[in-house]
């Protein structure tokens, strides 16, 4: 996977310098180039914000959407055609704020896309105001006496919702965010990333070295089954002195597209309007 | 003789008047009559005071009388709510138990409806079929039929419910027989040799005109008077191949329908004007992304809940300007089931080959209502296909909104090998790249309102009948067509110069062919179903013409015919 395939391809990046974001980007075009995915193969969906704007910078094909809205229009689209590995994209705002409904929906309805959510627990584009996974007590333009809301906890979310797979990364270990975005599109079912990414302007507390001291690996805890509920659930509570990356829970149930008989031959896209059976439904009103 | 009977059948929520209106439809409908149905009921599943309306005729009849000539009371308060609608040569068929007074001068048959409904059926909620058997008897129409349809309608419950529906009518049919002597003054008779026709509600008439137009993906959440499309489609998804989805909400309806549309289907949502509040975000992105869509606006009264199983017509402005910015749109109001279909056809057809986003305005009149149609031409209904081919491109070079012969670009499927779309919602170049270009700006906002004039000269232009324009010309739209049509051509042949001028193509604006034909009228009046002459406001707005007077109804219940005359008696 290069950026060679498409000669006008030469993105004006809007990120801040040292941003996150940048590691996130190789890690997204790493995961996909060991998936032999080739650009035409792959859809983005993406809401809006700082986050949101990555796929602009990844030569594959891209739906920019509305704020919030991402995953109800990545599950149309995989609806539509399964054959195209769709990944929604966008920050903790987009998705665990103005989406937030969708995000809970999309757990329940199990449909075969990967959501990967740029933590940063702040507003990026909007300068710096507190977002959903904000701790309490964040001081920010409209919070100017802290915010008042506990921290949304986004994996024991989807623990509690028995989504297909729920992870998180960090953007500071590329390596192995790289195999945990892997593992995401490879899982059959919805599956939410949740990567931890420092904002270097906006968010003074969770920075690079905040989270290096904190963060350590499931796949290195021995015997830790992600398809245990009860274990699961534990580790997704565990923030502040240890912070757990990795696949947090795991759940093989049966995706959507896998329980619509609509789609069990071919894609929707593909599949001819039966003409032949038009006279017949029209007589029915006789 | 000409024939046109009112039916009007009153119970509480529950009683089962839509399937006594509904099976006298359709059986008068294939014995080759027009019948035409509408529900007047509360927002409440049982209890209250619901009725339906029968309209019969041996001509085409699209609108309902506020008086009625047979009045089947399966409760008394029917009777204390529609005496005064009572024609002089009324007949009225009642529970018998209820002995209602003051019916002298009407022909008057009490029916034991629940002791022959427990007698014959082994349950009383079959009072329903009971009365429609005596109905029809004192009609002087024969039982056969209706057995028939009864058969259709309760099959998928199973042949018990048949059987024990249909010897309900009989037993209704025979006590009608052997106690009613007189003669009814309401007869109809069976056709010989019958042009058997169509019977179907305006919301059925929507969805199977969005199969036939090659329907794939549906996404809706339920909300009346909406639902009936929703629920049409889900009962034909599995045979048609047609996914449809309710979702969480209605953002997400649209958002998900772009999202397929996007990525190659023939999408569609509808809601509600309340739903479609909810939508709007999407629509302006539809607009930005000129992504294919169908929505049908299925209006009722507002604001908010409003009242939410009646009629209205007020969402005419806001569907013309919802969304943020500025983007062409299409807009259908369609008057009938018929013209329901073809406008649904054309709007999934524009809005592909323009890669803009119809609006379907229709309302609950329509949606809930049926309706009796004559054959649908199948030749009228396209479904062509608006997509690009990649094997003229060199690799990788598709460009999403490039200029193009017509003002929509060329339309390429999301995984093409070796070709690649970027659809943005941010303003964008040719490649669909963001930019703040202030030259493209300029240019893709040119791109996108562009396409309103491209899309005029596809539509039909309104016309107000041959000739010279008569001297008052009353301009309506969507379901209010049917009252005036028919209030129009009475006032007409008692002599009065007046014509009618349906609008069914509300935007583009057909301007000139309004103005070409309304320039030197010398009275223009509209007739429409809210508080605030919306439609009389948007044609000002894009004519210039004046208005003389509107007629607005804005109490929940559509126009009857009587009410249409008379107000338009006094504008003729």
């Amino acid at each position: 996977m290069t950026t060679s395939h498409d000669p006008a391809f030469s993105p004006d990046i809007a990120w801040c310098p040292g941003c996150g974001n940048f590691a996130i980007r190789e890690a997204v075009r790493q995961a996909l180039e060991e998936l032999h995915l080739e650009p035409w193969q792959v859809v983005f969906v993406s809401g809006i914000g700082q986050a949101a704007k990555l796929p602009q910078y990844m030569p594959c094909n891209l739906f920019d959407v509305l704020h919030g809205r991402a995953l109800v229009t990545a599950t149309g689209v995989k609806l539509a055609n399964s054959r195209l590995t769709v990944i929604a994209e966008g920050g903790d705002a987009d998705m665990y704020a103005e989406g937030a409904n969708h995000l809970m929906h999309a757990m329940r309805k199990n449909v075969n896309i990967t959501c990967l959510v740029h933590n940063n627990q702040v507003f990026g584009l909007t300068k710096g105001q507190f977002s959903p996974t904000s701790e309490s007590g964040f001081r920010t333009g409209t919070s100017p006496q802290g915010s008042a809301e506990p921290a949304f906890n986004p994996l024991a979310f989807g623990v509690a919702l028995e989504a297909g797979l729920v992870a998180r990364g960090f953007a500071g270990d590329i390596p192995r965010l790289k195999e945990l975005i892997i593992a995401a599109i490879r899982h059959e079912g919805f599956s939410l990333l949740d990567i931890l990414q420092p904002c270097v302007t906006f968010n003074k507390v969770n920075t690079f070295k905040w989270y290096q001291s904190r963060v350590y690996n499931l796949s290195d805890t021995p015997g830790y089954d992600p398809h245990d509920k009860a274990q699961a659930f534990a580790r997704s509570l565990e923030w502040g002195t240890r912070i757990p990356c990795g696949i947090i829970y795991r759940n093989d149930r049966p995706a959507l597209d896998r329980q619509l008989p609509q789609l069990h031959d071919q894609p929707l896209v593909d599949q001819p309007v039966p003409a032949d059976k038009f006279r017949a439904l029209i007589e029915r009103f006789r | 003789m000409a024939v046109d009977i009112t039916f009007r059948i009153g119970g509480a929520a529950g009683q089962g008047m839509q399937v006594i209106s509904y099976s006298l439809g359709k059986m008068l409908a294939r014995g080759g009559y027009y019948a035409f149905a509408t529900q007047d009921v509360m927002s409440r599943i049982r209890g209250g005071h619901n009725f339906a309306n029968v309209r019969v005729s041996d001509r085409p009849v699209y609108a309902q009388h506020g008086r009625c000539d047979v009045l089947v009371a399966l409760d008394g308060r029917t009777i204390d709510e529609h005496r005064h609608e009572l024609n002089e040569h009324a007949v009225i068929v009642h529970e018998k138990k209820l002995s209602p007074t003051g019916l002298e001068g009407h022909t008057v048959l009490a029916v034991p409806l629940e002791e022959l409904a427990t007698r014959f059926g082994a349950d009383a909620r079959m009072s329903n079929s009971v009365a429609l058997g005596a109905v029809l008897c004192l009609a002087g129409y024969p039982l056969e039929p209706l057995l028939s349809v009864l058969k259709d309608e309760f099959s998928r419950k199973g042949n018990d419910v048949v059987s024990r529906n249909q010897a309900c009518a009989r037993g209704g049919y025979d006590f009608a027989r052997h106690s009613f002597k007189k003669t009814c003054p309401c007869t109809l008779t069976a056709l010989k040799s019958p042009e058997s026709r169509l019977f179907m509600s305006g919301a059925e008439a929507v969805g199977l005109s969005a199969i036939l137009s090659g329907l794939q993906f549906y996404a809706g959440y339920p909300m009346s008077p909406s639902t009936p499309i929703l629920e049409y489609l889900a009962s034909k998804g599995l045979e048609h191949g047609i996914l449809v989805r309710q979702t969480e909400d209605e953002i997400s309806a649209i958002n998900m329908a772009l999202g397929a549309s996007w990525a190659g289907c023939r999408a569609m949502t509808g809601s509600a004007g309340g739903g479609f509040s909810l939508m709007v975000e999407g629509l302006s992105l539809a607009g930005m992304t000129e992504t294919p869509i169908v929505i049908a606006l299925c209006s009722r009264p507002g604001p908010a809940t409003g009242l939410a199983t009646r009629q209205a017509q007020a969402d005419l402005l806001f569907a013309c300007h919802a969304g943020h910015g500025e983007f062409s749109r299409v807009i259908f109001a369609p008057g009938t089931a018929e013209q329901a279909i073809y406008a649904t056809n054309q709007a999934f057809d524009i809005s592909e080959e323009y890669e803009v986003p119809a609006i379907l305005l229709l309302d609950q009149h329509l949606n809930d209502s049926y309706w009796t149609l004559g054959p649908i031409d199948e030749s009228r209904l396209m479904r062509q296909r608006y997509r690009a081919d990649a094997a003229d491109l060199a690799p990788y070079a598709y460009k999403r909104y490039a200029p193009a012969s017509s003002s929509a670009s060329p339309l390429l499927r999301p995984g093409t090998p070796n070709q690649l779309r970027y659809d943005d919602s941010d303003e964008h170049t040719e490649e669909g790249h963001i930019t703040e270009s202030a030259e493209i700006r300029r240019a893709m906002v040119g791109k996108r309102l562009g396409k309103a004039a491209d899309i005029s000269l596809e539509l039909a232009r309104p016309d107000c009948g041959p000739g010279e324009p008569a001297r008052t010309v009353v301009l309506c739209f969507g379901s209010t067509y049917g009252v005036a049509r028919e209030a129009v051509d009475n006032l007409s042949r008692e002599g009065a110069s007046i014509s009618l001028m349906h609008l069914n193509e509300i935007m583009p604006f057909p301007r000139e062919a309004v103005l070409a034909r309304l320039a030197k009228t010398h009275r223009i009046t509209t007739i429409e179903g809210n508080a605030t002459a919306q439609l009389a406001r948007l044609v000002t707005t894009e004519t210039r013409l004046k208005i003389a007077d509107s007629i607005l109804k804005y109490d929940g219940r559509p126009f009857s015919i009587e009410e249409a005359e008379r107000e338009l008696e006094k504008q003729a």
